[in-house]
């Protein structure tokens, strides 16, 4: 149970540090940085007291948001995806209910975590430009700025999770 | 009574989710409002301090460009200085009077430890602070051209809110004639701001020169924004005009803060004659 509090306490600076010191810093193609730092809600432990895990995924998006000077756009979109990350996951999965306390990622199959990782990254990216632009004018700028950013970030979680998170 | 807390208790989850998308969303729109965003920024001791830290770091390996802008700045300025020692040698040498006298510009120097320019609102993180004298609404340039204006500041970083930057207006105007104009960002290209409400009368081309206006109270006349790159004339009316930037808004060291120090006289001036 500590170990649990240990290695997610660990997880949410270390995501930090890398999202604010090193992926804001990319600029691929002059303009895409990955959003690498929601890696800590697809891995957070699915437990039946879901409020702790919405403050901290509240806190986790307003610290990126103090760093990169943006208000609370990152602290919108990460509480949206942590809200909808059980009906989602119970959708890819196929599963009313599952066993809680034996979660683990890499325990299903690729399809079904890919699908999963893919639709909360694009809804967290929709949310994150509309918030940023605030303009419906530039819709085609949030769709396209969406669609090749989440590229990217999915791109880099699925190496993440493959290379660091280990099989039980 | 008893249904209320019955209601709060079976949907305490989603409520604790709405509050929290309020909190963020309120964050994001008092960071749209000019004034407002106290705060949600970089400039605090955290944010700022690890800035500061990387920045350190990072610095060493810009030392080169950084002794390079030096260099052309120190030459302009002692050829600036000997046009100047031919005036003392003339005789009509005229001596300032010490009443008559006034500093209306006073000039600091500031580290940028953040730079933004990839967002739509792009805002960057000094390592000054009101200890060092910054406020809010003071100048940010350089050697080259224009950067920002101080947006919020704490006891020793502050923020800067960037050209590039749907909020940030700045009044300019063309170096050769005296229509003034708008400068703003459309977020699409780093390199390149637009012009706005220039009169039709104004007579522009391609690779003008445009320079602030000196209307505000934050700018001195006469520092250098960038030049004319295209523009659209339509409808009998400048449609967009795309001006090129002096400043390569993605690698910005040391900059100088200006100070108008009668910003306030100004201000009082203008405000007591609007009220009348």
């Amino acid at each position: 149970m500590n170990n649990l509090i240990l290695s997610n306490t660990v997880r949410f600076i270390f995501l930090v540090l890398l999202q604010v010191l090193i992926l804001n810093n990319v600029n691929l193609f002059g303009y895409l940085n990955p959003f690498v730092y929601i890696t800590w809600i697809f891995l957070f432990p699915i437990k039946k007291n879901k409020s702790v895990f919405l403050i901290t995924s509240f806190f986790l998006g307003i610290s990126i948001d103090f760093f990169s000077n943006s208000g609370g756009v990152n602290a919108a979109a990460t509480v949206f995806i942590a809200f909808i990350r059980l009906p989602i996951l119970k959708a890819v999965l196929r599963k009313s209910d599952f066993d809680y306390l034996l979660f683990n990622l890499r325990s299903i199959s690729f399809d079904k975590i890919f699908l999963y990782i893919v639709t909360l990254t694009i809804i967290h990216h929709f949310i994150l430009f509309s918030l940023e632009y605030f303009s419906s004018n530039a819709f085609t700028s949030i769709i396209s700025t969406t669609f090749f950013t989440s590229i990217f970030t999915i791109i880099i979680i699925l190496l993440g999770i493959f290379l660091f998170v280990k099989k039980k | 009574m008893q249904q209320i807390i019955y209601f709060i208790r079976k949907f305490r989850y989603f409520l604790l989710f709405l509050l929290l998308e309020i909190l963020a969303i309120t964050f994001t729109i008092q960071q749209h409002s000019y004034h407002t965003s106290k705060f949600v920024n970089s400039a605090n001791f955290i944010t700022g301090g690890l800035y500061n830290t990387v920045n350190n770091v990072n610095e060493f390996f810009l030392l080169r460009d950084e002794n390079k802008l030096l260099i052309e700045e120190n030459v302009r300025l002692k050829n600036l200085l000997n046009k100047k020692e031919i005036n003392y040698t003339k005789e009509n040498y005229t001596v300032i009077d010490t009443v008559k006298f006034f500093q209306k510009y006073e000039y600091s120097v500031a580290k940028v430890i953040k730079n933004n320019y990839t967002n739509r609102n792009n805002i960057l993180t000094l390592n000054k602070g009101t200890k060092q004298g910054l406020a809010t609404d003071l100048g940010v340039i350089n050697s080259l051209g224009i950067i920002g204006v101080v947006k919020n500041t704490s006891s020793n970083y502050s923020t800067v809110l960037s050209i590039l930057n749907g909020y940030s207006k700045i009044n300019v105007r063309l170096k050769n004639s005296n229509h003034y104009g708008t400068l703003s960002w459309n977020g699409e290209n780093h390199t390149t701001a637009q012009l706005e409400d220039i009169p039709r009368q104004a007579v522009i081309k391609v690779g003008d020169t445009i320079i602030t206006g000196g209307k505000s109270a934050i700018f001195p006349e006469g520092i250098h924004v960038g030049i004319i790159k295209d523009f659209i004339f339509e409808n009998n009316k400048y449609q967009q005009i795309n001006t090129l930037l002096f400043n390569d808004m993605t690698s910005i060291g040391y900059v100088q803060i200006v100070d108008n120090l009668q910003k306030k006289e100004q201000n009082q001036l203008e405000q007591q004659t609007n009220n009348e």
